[in-house]
């Protein structure tokens, strides 16, 4: 088959088995998951093999895989749809397809396929567990099977379908409808557990704070076409003259550039689906999610779409730059990036429940990436994306099966503590080995352990970028998060594995099922691995024993190369010691917490509770902006412009139309018209009555009458023609 | 020769005396009785204005016989008729009476 086959049936198996579980498979549950996970699966060896064809073809950049038929006439052009695989989409399909596959099998464990049904489960409330009697008449308390398995095995189908369509596109326009289909996606899955008011005012928020960004980037995306004519991704960005063009036209905000301003609008949609600061508030609800969701979220699909989109648009967002001075969206990029890594990493640091913190690390992680894009590390942040969403994924997974073995420990015990909290966690190396060195793997990835392991060598790729543009405060910015991440990543680590357990459920929780913990082994595989393909070849030592493919091929997707390879120790000294220290502290740390209370909560004092409630952004954002609109809504809107104003009129209007119609029938109706018909109906009647009393039934006066008549008639006759 | 005038006369006295019956008297029989006094007068004009004719025009004209005959059969028939359907009403009410025979007052 020709590849461009291929490359379309990736997205359509997906969402066929998406449609296939709603309409046909969603009462069988082993059905519902196995037709999710054979298209997911033949997704994946579809994008294997065509991620394999991408890396042995020369100049792909040059000259992508692609085809496109005409979809929507406007006009007198066509607006194309199509598919395209370039070095940059092969990547992401790469990731995307083994994320992805990797969270379908696991979420089979994770709503406990094949475990009993629970007594008090219903539908849109995570399970509470199911009684089982064993042989020897012992009544044990099991997790019971999700009540709405094959809804979410058809959900994530769809959110799967979007993400694939989004990295195979060809234009900005089939990536929007993916972006939006997303949207949907992540708000009914945060909402899954819909029961709960949590859930559901975390979907809501997801949904609204994404629209926001989603809105501008609408805009940029009616702008970019109007200037240009298309929305394809070669038209616009391989070609030098549209983007000189858009660079050096004046846009209506005085000192802006078209590219300028169309790559904020752009950015903006990046800041809403990315979760970067000021539109990151959604993320850390969206934990209200079951745990595969989480993953899919943060590592295969949603955000990363928003760092891929701006990776994508790089030449456009760069247009204009010198390797000198920044162009404004780089230099928003930048800063919004930076600032966010920091920010959100102080944040993590005094969070408990396990998967916030991963939240928290996520937005610092796509803040890291974007802020190597704003200092010009194009390689670099398409790099982190990659090792990013693997080890993250591992994460996310790994965080579900300690809950999962948390939750089995709650259910043993019967205590009352929250399974997803932290400080009640501690020693479950032992008990759950293979979550533990999978989990160790992805956390010593995220913090940037040197050397081994997949994290370092982006993390280390983005530091030496931003060392080496000069952005001094974005390098010391991302150094200082990076430090941060690694503290709470040990934080994390040590809280939840080390240590002695600080509960009974800790004791008694126990590992997950193989169709949990596989997928596990195979993301750790990657977030060890993955760094390996873009080790520089400037490296002390290591340099140059692999080939630095990654940046061969990644890189040639832009058409001038950034001289990007001034070494320099500083950054490469930094990170070794940000990762190596603030792993050290936080083992330090939180190696003797023995009470479930954070050792640094008293010394902190302040600073930790306004890191606990995380800056008071929420709070901030209800008083600036949700009161105000409920303000606007409740009491301008509806009571005094709507009950007052429009209602008022209308109830007037309507009270003119009653009285008119009143006097219509006081005046006209009932006199005139029914006067009218009752008159003849009257007149009928009498008359009748009348002619009535003539009828006697006696046949001798009807003759009587007829005679005189008949004489009358005669006599008629007689005056009128024989005498007249 | 009598005069024409006379039958004519003779002729309506013979028709007020059968119209007044037909109207007057109660009895559905003698009703009957005046119709053919009626019918009987509208025979002898016939046959009066004939024997005029014919002498008038010295033809033999049966024109005047044969209506006669035929006033004469369908009188007949008519007596036959109407003397049935009051011994049916006799049978059915009891009576002969036709002012007691209002089944189609209104």
């Amino acid at each position: 088959m020709a590849v461009e086959t291929l490359i379309v049936l990736i997205p359509l198996l997906p969402l066929l088995a998406f449609f296939a579980i709603v309409l046909f498979a969603h009462r069988n549950n082993a059905l519902s998951h196995w037709l999710a996970l054979i298209a997911a699966g033949v997704a994946w060896m579809l994008s294997m093999i065509v991620f394999r064809r991408a890396v042995q073809t020369e100049e792909l950049s040059r000259f992508p895989f692609a085809a496109a038929i005409e979809w929507l006439p406007t006009g007198s052009a066509a607006l194309k749809i199509g598919v395209q695989i370039d070095p940059l989409s092969a990547v992401t399909l790469f990731f995307v397809a083994w994320t992805v596959l990797m969270i379908f099998i696991y979420s089979i464990g994770y709503h406990n396929f094949g475990q009993p049904k629970g007594e008090h489960d219903r539908p849109g409330l995570p399970p509470h567990g199911a009684e089982i009697r064993d042989g020897h008449g012992h009544v044990h308390r099991v997790p019971s099977i999700e009540p709405m398995y094959a809804r979410f095995f058809a959900l994530i189908s769809l959110f799967a379908f979007a993400m694939f369509l989004l990295v195979i596109t060809d234009n900005l326009l089939t990536l929007y409808i993916g972006w939006e289909i997303m949207g949907l996606c992540s708000y009914l899955l945060i909402g899954f557990w819909y029961a709960k008011e949590s859930a559901r005012n975390a979907m809501i928020k997801a949904f609204l704070t994404t629209r926001v960004g989603d809105v501008f980037m609408l805009l940029g995306l009616a702008a970019l076409y109007s200037l240009t004519g298309t929305l394809n991704y070669q038209v616009i960005l391989n070609n030098p003259s549209v983007l000189n063009g858009l660079a050096s036209a004046a846009s209506p905000l005085a000192g802006v550039s078209w590219a300028g301003l169309i790559g904020i609008l752009l950015i903006i949609g990046t800041i809403g689906k990315s979760a970067q600061f000021p539109l990151h508030i959604w993320l850390p609800d969206a934990m209200e999610g079951p745990t595969p969701v989480s993953a899919m979220i943060h590592a295969a699909t949603m955000v990363s779409a928003g760092v891929y989109l701006v990776i994508r648009f790089f030449p456009l967002l760069s247009a204009g730059w010198d390797g000198h001075h920044l162009t404004l969206p780089m230099l928003v990029m930048g800063a919004v990036g930076a600032f966010t890594a920091l920010f959100a990493a102080t944040i993590a640091l005094a969070q408990n429940d396990i998967k916030r913190v991963l939240a928290y690390s996520t937005i610092s992680q796509l803040g890291y990436m974007i802020a190597a894009l704003g200092v010009g590390a194009y390689v670099a942040a398409a790099f982190h994306l990659v090792t990013h969403a693997f080890f993250k994924a591992l994460l996310f997974l790994g965080s579900g099966s300690v809950i999962h073995g948390m939750e089995h420990g709650v259910f043993h015990t019967g205590e009352n503590i929250d399974p997803q909290n932290m400080l009640y966690m501690g020693g479950l190396r032992k008990k759950m080995p293979l979550t533990f060195w999978t989990f160790l793997a992805g956390g010593l990835a995220l913090s940037g352990f040197p050397l081994i392991t997949a994290g370092f060598w982006s993390k280390d790729e983005i530091l030496s970028g931003a060392y080496a543009s000069g952005q001094t405060a974005i390098f010391w910015m991302l150094a200082a998060a990076a430090l941060l991440t690694a503290f709470y990543t040990m934080r994390q680590i040590t809280l939840t594995f080390l240590g002695q357990p600080r509960s009974h459920s800790a004791e008694h929780a126990h590992e997950s099922r193989p169709v949990m913990t596989i997928p596990l082994v195979i993301l750790a595989f990657f977030a060890i691995t993955a760094g390996w393909v873009g080790i520089p070849e400037y490296f002390p030592a290591v340099g140059g024993l692999l080939p630095n493919w990654f940046e061969e091929f990644v890189g040639s997707m832009l058409v001038s190369h950034g001289e990007m390879a001034h070494f320099s120790l500083l950054p490469l000294g930094v990170s070794v010691v940000v990762a190596l220290g603030g792993l050290w502290m936080g083992w330090l740390t939180y190696r003797g917490v023995v009470r479930p209370v954070d050792p640094l909560e008293k010394p902190l004092g302040g600073i930790y509770t306004l890191l606990r409630n995380k800056y008071y952004v929420d709070e901030f954002y209800q008083w600036a902006f949700i009161r105000p609109a409920r303000w606007l809504a409740e009491t301008l809107t509806d009571r005094w412009l709507d009950r007052t104003i429009i209602d008022g009129a209308l109830h007037s209007i309507a009270g003119f139309g009653v009285w008119l119609g009143k006097s219509l029938r006081r005046w006209i109706d009932l006199p005139v018209i029914n006067g009218a018909g009752d008159l003849t109906a009257a007149g009928t009647r009498n008359l009748g009555a009348f002619l009535r009393s003539l009828q006697s039934g006696r046949v001798q006066i009807y003759a009587t009458v007829g005679l005189g008549l008949a004489a009358m008639v005669a006599i008629l006759i007689y005056f009128l023609w024989v005498i007249g | 020769m009598i005069p024409l005038a006379w039958y004519l006369i003779f002729s309506a006295a013979l028709f007020c005396i059968g119209l007044f019956g037909a109207l007057a008297r109660k009895n559905a029989v003698a009703i009957l009785m005046g119709v053919e006094l009626m019918l009987n007068a509208v025979n002898v004009n016939l046959i009066a204005f004939w024997h005029y004719y014919a002498q008038v025009r010295s033809a033999p004209y049966v024109h005047g016989l044969a209506f006669t005959t035929m006033v004469f059969v369908v009188a007949a028939a008519e007596v036959a008729v109407g003397l049935a359907l009051v011994i049916s009403a006799y049978r059915r009410r009891q009576t002969p009476v036709v002012d007691e025979l209002t089944l189609l007052k209104g």
